[in-house]
């Protein structure tokens, strides 16, 4: 059982002549088992808070604190905080030239399980965690999100998911530029993850639609800087018939 | 030789061909007043294959094909009066490398001459290992035959404290091919010439290079292609990497086509990567062209720093900063090294690359 405990989180960037501060007080507790939709819109700060809370350099934290069980995840290293059991799905992954996805995730899952995998199980480990995501074995060998559709770029991102076994997950705008086989599969390796590990999530998404597959517990509706209201499932339904209008004309 | 019969002036750093160059760091190797000598310290690590032979000849009578502009080539020159001739005989095909290792420790300012002769429709790969301390000046002619191939590799793994100026020209024969590396991830000083001409058509020559620069390391790389011929082709790419306080790399690509290299295809790519403040990379590509009946003719060059997102994107996965460095650079050498085709020489430059990083720190 983990927790991930946000609180009064403020974080700002810098911009020519000072700083502009983006997330103005953030409180939000995840727990294992548990999926939080966080929804808003664009420019409301959600990407920040995901990038905030696995390290980003470019934001500075001003105020507030993260928590992971109780440790405090603002003083670990951005890779202090993956070990630490944090996993940061990217809305857009990162090309990494030369580097072959297979070298890539077992240099990762290295570092997280601290040791490495015995070759014997390993193959197998990653063959059928790319047969469950529909993956082509081919895929391997190919350099870490180099010429990867905005598809293939996901599925790579839940397929580390898959074996990284973080505590909690934050998918940061995973339904983004997916098709709707492609969020189904995608989706599919969330929940898969989520039965076997009970992986607490936060679920990034402007849009309601990735709601239909993986279904949230709470839903936080995030506008200029901080959540401004919070429900269950039903207030994803109203946001769907309503828009975020409401919430942007303050 | 005892008298000098100087026809070449002793760089100032005003010249075109040696502004970039620290004139004060060559060693004596272009020096009058310093003492020179003969050094044949180059050999075959393992037998060699029937139909390859390795031998000195005497540079009284020996013929070159082509007239050397280089100082140090031309002083060298001056000072070898054996050179060591590796000849493929006609039609003979060897697939394994020919491995020929130059071990440091001459004290004293020295030269060597290597001919590099492929007869007719003969095939190689020829790796030249360069360890250890020297104040070395090199020439090394390639002499390619209708329709050969070679693979040259020149690995400038020296120590740090090395000087290493070298002319390596090929003249490539109708239809034959060559593929080079130029690799430097040791040295002081380091100044490679690779330069190419054709002597016939259909003939092409792809030039590989790869150079890490750290701390206080010159390393410098001036590639010419002549177009002399129609019809044939060139690729250039060299890449390299620099950290470290004073690192530096100088890259020069001139490539001329002649008003008879008609159908010529040519195309030269020089990539740099700054991965910390206080090195400089200058690039300058150069491109002549006297013909427009050629098939195509291009050139880029680009310096960048270090990508942080990549390192972002390593990090958030578990991995800790030192070791994802390291994954970025060797996935951005990988493209070279790859191409090699000699995984144990991939992986001993890369070890050595990681090495030469983890100094920089201290």
């Amino acid at each position: 059982m983990s927790t991930l405990e946000i609180k009064n989180l403020q974080v700002s960037v810098a911009v020519e002549g000072g700083f502009t501060e983006i997330l103005k007080g953030v409180d939000l507790t995840i727990r294992s088992g548990e999926t939080h939709a966080i929804m808003g819109p664009n420019g409301s700060g959600k990407s920040t808070l995901a990038y905030s809370v696995a390290g980003h350099p470019k934001y500075t934290v001003t105020g507030g604190s993260v928590t992971l069980d109780g440790v405090d995840v603002l003083a670990m290293t951005v890779d202090e905080r993956a070990r630490a059991g944090l996993f940061l799905a990217m809305q857009y992954p990162v090309e990494v030239p030369g580097v072959s996805v297979t070298n890539f995730l077992r240099t990762a899952v290295t570092a997280v399980r601290g040791e490495a995998p015995k070759v014997r199980t390993w193959v197998g480990e990653v063959r059928e965690a790319m047969k469950a995501l529909n993956m082509d074995a081919a895929f391997a060998e190919r350099n870490v999100n180099e010429g990867f559709s905005g598809g293939e770029k996901k599925r790579h991102e839940i397929l580390q998911l898959e074996l990284l076994k973080p505590k909690i997950a934050i998918l940061d705008e995973t339904d983004s530029g997916l098709d709707v086989d492609a969020l189904r599969i995608v989706s599919e390796g969330v929940n898969r993850v989520k039965e076997n590990s009970d992986l607490g999530i936060m679920l990034i998404t402007h849009y309601t639609r990735i709601l239909r597959y993986i279904k949230p517990d709470f839903v936080h509706v995030f506008a200029q800087g901080r959540i401004v209201e919070e429900g269950g499932p039903e207030l994803a339904d109203k946001l769907e018939e309503n828009g975020y209008a409401e919430y942007v004309t303050a | 030789m005892s008298t000098l019969t100087t026809n070449y002036l002793t760089p100032t750093g005003r010249e075109e061909a040696w502004r970039f160059t620290p004139l004060h760091r060559l060693g004596g190797l272009l020096d009058f007043d310093v003492a020179v000598i003969e050094g044949q310290s180059l050999a075959p690590t393992n037998s060699l294959p029937a139909g390859v032979t390795f031998s000195a000849i005497a540079a009284d009578g020996f013929e070159s094909e082509y007239q050397p502009s280089d100082a140090a080539v031309i002083r060298g020159r001056e000072v070898v009066s054996q050179i060591s001739l590796l000849k493929v005989g006609k039609e003979i095909e060897v697939s394994d490398p020919i491995f020929l290792q130059r071990q440091g420790g001459e004290n004293s300012p020295s030269f060597s001459r290597l001919v590099i002769s492929l007869e007719p429709h003969s095939r190689a790969t020829v790796v030249i290992e360069n360890q250890g301390s020297v104040t070395l000046g090199e020439e090394i002619e390639i002499r390619l035959s209708a329709g050969s191939n070679l693979t040259f590799i020149s690995l400038q793994e020296w120590e740090r404290d090395a000087i290493h100026m070298a002319g390596h020209h090929a003249i490539i024969g109708k239809d034959a091919a060559l593929t080079s590396f130029e690799i430097s991830v040791g040295g002081s000083l380091v100044r490679l010439l690779p330069t190419v001409e054709y002597s016939g058509p259909g003939s092409s020559a792809q030039l590989n290079g790869l150079y890490f620069a750290t701390n206080g390391q010159h390393l410098e790389n001036r590639i010419h292609v002549d177009h002399n011929v129609p019809l044939a082709k060139s690729r250039v790419n060299y890449k390299g990497a620099l950290a470290g306080e004073n690192a530096r790399s100088v890259w020069i690509g001139d490539v001329y086509i002649r008003a008879a290299a008609e159908g010529t295809d040519t195309y030269e790519l020089n990539r740099n990567l700054l991965l910390s403040d206080g090195a400089r990379a200058d690039s300058v590509p150069n491109l002549e062209i006297e013909t427009g009946e050629i098939v195509g003719a291009g050139h880029a060059s680009t310096t960048g720093r270090f990508d942080d997102e990549q390192l972002f994107y390593l990090q958030s996965r578990g991995v800790p900063a030192d070791i994802a460095r390291k994954l970025v650079i060797r996935g951005y050498f990988s493209e070279i090294l790859n191409l090699i085709g000699i995984p144990s020489i991939s992986e001993r430059l890369m070890d050595r690359i990681d090495t030469e990083l983890e100094k920089v720190g201290e």
